[in-house]
């Protein structure tokens, strides 16, 4: 199933510059493997001892997935991931 | 300027002071390093400071600014706020010293005015025109006030539903207020989005975030001047992203470096509405990092869901002994009143969620008979008047001696 993911501005460069590539997979962790096997330095950036880093944040439709069910979040065909750093507000 | 250079919280690669807030390889947050290696002379120093203005540029040495320390007659200067001896609010709660700053005594009413005074600073050094923010409510009235009085044009980005009075007191400055349909963690996300493709607006608390947390520091300094030089033993302190949090501890810390004080940081305990309590909940369980909340509750300034800062939080209340503790909305309400009632500080409801956890604390037997305890106070009572609503009784009377001794009678408070 086809899954776009949006792409911050800071990673952009291990993406070859593009605000949002397309994936593969019925989870998001899926997904994002799919963009990993393309874009292999992306990898480490976001993921480490195969959990989100602590200030990477990934929302399915607007909704952050650790609301979810983190990784294994189902992802619809079409839908849409979007990877930001956590900030904090005030 | 002392500042050096941006440093990754998690994995320590380093950045020039660049409007630059996450680390690119890890994500992690930046922060600002100093070196203070010309401060040589303590007394040198301290009369440095003193000699300075009456606001929060006297701390200019110790912020990340590269011009000349900003004139006192211009643009919004905050800071300089009362530390005031709360002795009834002690005796209230069985406590021997506790001093309230209040921060609600700032040009818009709240600590924010702090942090954006040095992020719209640091923005326009950088060659920005524009400010923006996402915010619960007090950030928005300082940054709309800053833009106005720096002549920037600016956008303020809030949670639809926020109180009208922090509504009210942000549009009046002539921003272009922005109601976002979601709770501020959606806020946030949006204008995580936007920071991205907006690359001429200065987000205070995104892209300028590094900057913008340092005029946190500036209250710790202000309550170790104001106490003669010498730190309080414990701090309670609010926690909405935990940034205010850990940089009041930074602040002691700093100031002991260069030998302006002498010791560690005090116990730090953090404050958490029960309703929007994820650091609160972390710190009970023994975890390390925060599960994202909805927040439900009438502290709506500290109402965010999924706080970056939390980690560390947690971190600083283990490290100097300390806790972060949550209280129920009628426990705020309470907090409220008794701050109210002993000291004549009406303080919104961050403040009463402080307030209520101090004396969650002094109930517990968790603050010693010797200490010295410092109550921070964040924000005014004016902009939530809801919270206290139908909260007490008033008497109405006919304008005749006879109406008011009616009024009173039996209560001994006659005329």
């Amino acid at each position: 199933m086809s899954v776009t993911v949006k792409i911050p501005t800071q990673l952009r460069e291990t993406v070859g510059g593009a605000a949002q590539v397309q994936a593969e997979g019925a989870t998001v962790g899926e997904a994002l493997e799919s963009v990993f096997a393309a874009h292999g330095e992306l990898r480490g950036r976001l993921i480490e001892d195969g959990e989100l880093r602590r200030f990477v944040n990934v929302y399915l439709s607007g909704e952050d997935i650790r609301f979810l069910d983190g990784l294994q979040t189902a992802v619809p065909a079409g839908g849409t991931l979007t990877i930001l750093p956590a900030v904090a507000g005030g | 300027m002392a500042a050096k250079q941006l440093r990754c919280r998690e994995c320590a690669t380093e950045y020039p002071l660049e409007a630059r807030y996450v680390c690119s390889r890890c994500f992690g947050p930046l922060e600002v390093k100093y070196d203070h290696a010309d401060i040589t002379d303590v007394g040198e120093a301290r009369r440095r400071i003193q000699s300075g203005p009456q606001n929060m540029w006297r701390y200019h040495d110790f912020l990340p600014l590269e011009g000349a320390r900003p004139s006192a007659h211009t643009g919004l200067p905050a800071g300089n706020t009362p530390l005031i001896r709360a002795d009834r609010l002690a005796e209230r709660l069985g406590l021997r010293e506790v001093w309230v700053k209040n921060d609600a005594a700032n040009p818009t009413h709240s600590f924010k005015d702090r942090v954006v005074s040095v992020a719209a600073t640091r923005a326009r050094e950088l060659g920005f025109d524009t400010l923006a923010c996402a915010s619960t409510g007090n950030l928005a009235n300082s940054v709309a006030a800053h833009g106005a009085a720096l002549g920037m044009d600016s956008y303020v980005l809030i949670p639809a539903d926020l109180e009208e009075q922090k509504q009210l007191a942000t549009a009046i400055y002539g921003t272009n207020l922005v109601k976002v349909r979601g709770n501020y963690d959606d806020v946030n996300r949006l204008c995580t989005e936007l920071s991205g493709d907006r690359e001429n607006w200065a987000f205070v608390n995104i892209n300028m975030r590094p900057y913008y947390a340092e005029g946190s520091k500036t209250v710790a300094f202000e309550i170790a001047e104001q106490l003669g030089w010498e730190m309080p033993d414990r701090c309670v302190v609010p926690i909405a992203s935990g940034s205010l949090f850990t940089k009041i501890a930074k602040g002691f810390d700093e100031f002991c470096e260069v030998g302006l004080l002498d010791g560690g940081a005090p116990i730090m305990n953090g404050a958490q509405a029960l309703g929007c309590s994820p650091v609160a909940a972390a710190f009970e369980q023994g975890k390390d990092v925060c599960r994202p909340v909805k927040p439900n509750t009438i502290a709506k300034s500290l109402a965010i869901g999924n706080p970056a800062d939390g980690p560390y939080a947690l971190d600083l209340a283990r490290a100097t002994g300390g806790s972060i503790d949550s209280v129920t909305d009628d426990e705020i309400r309470a907090g409220i009143r008794l701050l109210a009632e002993t000291t004549g500080i009406f303080t919104e409801t961050a403040g009463g969620v402080t307030t209520a956890v101090l004396a969650k604390l002094a109930a517990r037997g968790d603050i010693g008979p010797d200490e010295r305890v410092a109550l921070i106070i964040t924000g005014e009572g004016l902009k939530t008047l809801d919270a206290v609503r139908d909260s007490f009784h008033a008497y109405e009377v006919d304008p005749n001696i006879e109406s008011f001794e009616a009024a009173f009678a039996g209560q001994g408070a006659g005329v």
